[in-house]
């Protein structure tokens, strides 16, 4: 059994509200923050945790934070990005559905380390109700002293406002999320400026995942060196990992960095194994991040290990390895068939893609509609060469990484997957119902051994 | 989602739009929350009361009420409102039925959950039903793939479904005597 940080006292009576939080130790942090030391204390800590951001860069928190401008008489914003869209994730969700208040506590002792007066909260439209909770904790940490004028009697000042979205997986990108925070489409913007320098109302601003602030809670509890003793190497402290697709038991789960992701799948105390007939493929880190056969998920090419870590999951590159990215893992049996699963990757960027850069506006839709011909029967062999060449060219030429994210589904699947596409294009009677591998899985060709 | 185009209406035919005093209180507490000179910001919040008073959708003269509420141009309401997802420009039914399908949940059965609601419904996705009652649309992740096949309805998710909970769903919000929308009030 793991340890538990974020979700140590989850499920507990009362939890979801200011007095059953408290009397499980909440708010112990904004009066060690506020009252025992200065905000560069705070960020030094968080220097040290390690903690790297949680939404999918896993870029280090406290250097981040370090970046912050902080010109004179000019306001600095923290906002917080609760607009977990992408595919395979819902932690986020998870923990201000049955935790809201850590949220709260994580945003005031990080709003005291960066010196911000006003916070927001960036939730997407579509978790309103969760919005709705937010604004609950809110109302009650304020009512209670954690929030407003002269906190604590310290002098220092907060607010805290919850803006919903309306529908967008674009608005995760943080400048596209700063853009709809001030009433406008979220087209990401050119960067630089970084957020850091000029952000909201070109104000310098900070902008961390949900997950990410909640985790600065431990970390000034217990000091940073005590967070950074839990992981492998510069993964370190306790990661969500929201589990799905077919496995026995999908659901949030609190891991330390460090776990071999065999046991993640296989033990009954988090997946508890895979249903159906048998392991086929697993995305591990969100939709965007490339999808891994079976026997390259718990055994790198080295045949060393896979860690549930940053660097063990993209151990061996682009070529035969992943990445941890949201920690959205969710688990393909051999009945799914990849060249679907991809088509339903495709259509989503394409439905996402905001539309300023033709590479991504474009490539997307062509895509998707390739791989839709491949996968209903009416798909050519060079189509294959052909989604090739057209995410080749979206890679690396957005503003954005939206156009990255929707090349590296398609790139992994096609370098993993190529015989599947191949079957596609030769069996179009075959692939015309849309099961055609649930009575029997696809067997690729026997490969040959290569030195 | 400017990669698939919206389209908004036009004002010919519809009813004029006014903000009811519960709801227009609403929209200046939530225009209080920015600095000055920066209301401009409630504008998603304000387009979500709006829709909501609205029976569910974003008129022209609603989308123009917003706008001078905020004392912005109308194009910069109507190009934020035809940006994102959850904003109707178009009448929906009551309740609009919005199925998940995007790989998670495809893994869970998404495809039969829509196959199954099409054909109770007797509508395919995208349509409403002649009584006006329902609206089915396929929509890309909800953040609920641990509790695939899902669907949300106005501010509700239904999680685990299987075609019983669905028929079941189906017949509750018949009965019911709310519209369901996002803001859930």
């Amino acid at each position: 059994m793991g340890r538990k940080l974020l979700l140590e006292h989850d499920g507990k009576p009362g939890i979801q509200g200011l007095e059953g939080y408290r009397a499980n130790g909440g708010y112990r942090s904004v009066e060690k923050a506020l009252k025992t030391m200065s905000p560069d204390e705070v960020v030094e800590e968080v220097k040290k945790s390690g903690l790297r951001g949680r939404g999918g860069a896993g870029f280090p928190t406290g250097m981040k934070w370090s970046f912050l401008a902080k010109p004179e008489g000019v306001p600095r914003y923290l906002v917080v990005n609760a607009d977990e869209s992408e595919p395979g994730t819902f932690k986020d969700r998870y923990l201000m559905e049955r935790i809201p208040h850590i949220l709260i506590e994580g945003m005031i002792t990080s709003s005291y380390a960066l010196g911000a007066n006003t916070s927001y909260i960036y939730i997407r439209g579509e978790y309103f109700y969760v919005a709705r909770i937010l604004e609950r904790a809110i109302a009650e940490a304020r009512a209670a002293g954690w929030l407003g004028k002269n906190i604590l009697g310290t002098g220092y000042d907060l607010d805290i406002h919850v803006q919903v979205g309306g529908g967008a997986y674009i608005c995760g990108e943080e400048t596209a999320l700063l853009e709809s925070l001030e009433g406008k489409r979220g087209n990401p913007r050119i960067k630089p400026p970084f957020p850091a320098v000029k952000g909201l109302y070109e104000c310098p601003t900070v902008v961390n995942n949900v997950e990410t602030i909640a985790a600065v809670v431990p970390i000034v509890n217990e000091g940073g060196e005590e967070y950074a003793k839990i992981g492998v190497g510069k993964s370190t402290g306790t990661k969500l990992i929201s589990a799905s697709g077919n496995i026995r038991k999908p659901g949030v789960y609190e891991i330390e960095l460090g776990l071999p992701v065999e046991e993640f799948v296989m033990s009954d105390e988090w997946c508890g194994g895979v249903t159906g007939r048998a392991l086929k493929a697993c995305v591990p880190g969100g939709s965007s991040v490339p999808i891994l056969p079976a026997h390259l998920l718990f055994k790198t090419v080295k045949l060393e290990q896979r860690l549930m870590t940053y660097e063990s999951l993209s151990d061996g590159g682009f070529q035969s390895g992943s990445m941890l990215g949201s920690g959205g893992f969710y688990v393909y049996n051999d009945a799914q068939c990849i060249v679907r699963s991809t088509w339903a990757h495709a259509r989503f960027y394409h439905h996402e893609s905001c539309g300023q850069c033709s590479p991504c506006r474009e490539g997307t839709g062509w895509m998707e509609k390739v791989l839709y011909r491949l996968e209903h029967g009416q798909g050519r062999m060079d189509d294959i060469d052909l989604l090739w060449d057209i995410q080749r060219r979206i890679e690396g030429n957005t503003i954005c990484p939206l156009g990255d994210a929707a090349a590296w589904p398609v790139a992994s699947a096609i370098r993993h997957f190529r015989d599947e596409f191949e079957y596609h294009a030769t069996h179009p009677t075959k692939v015309k119902d849309p099961k055609h591998f649930e009575k029997e899985p696809f067997v690729p060709k026997p490969k040959l051994a290569t030195a | 989602m400017g990669a698939t185009v919206k389209a908004i209406t036009t004002t010919e035919g519809t009813p004029p739009f006014h903000f009811s005093e519960a709801a227009l209180a609403e929209c200046k507490a939530i225009m209080a929350r920015y600095p000055e000179g920066r209301t401009k910001s409630a504008l998603l919040p304000v387009l979500h009361i709006a829709q909501a008073e609205n029976n569910g959708w974003l008129s022209v003269n609603a989308m123009d009420a917003v706008a001078q509420l905020l004392g912005i141009r109308p194009i910069e309401v109507y190009e934020v409102a035809s940006f994102y997802t959850m904003f109707n420009l178009h009448p929906v039914g009551r309740h609009v039925l919005e199925v998940c399908r995007t790989t998670p949940c495809m893994l869970r059965g998404a495809d039969d959950l829509i196959a199954h609601l099409e054909q109770r419904l007797g509508i395919r996705v995208g349509g409403t039903t002649p009584d006006g009652m329902f609206t089915l649309r396929a929509v890309e992740c909800l953040g609920s793939c641990g509790t695939a096949p899902m669907l949300q309805c106005g501010a509700k998710y239904y999680e685990d479904l299987t075609p019983a909970k669905a028929d079941e769903l189906i017949d509750r919000l018949r009965n019911s005597a709310e519209r369901s929308n996002y803001t859930d009030r």
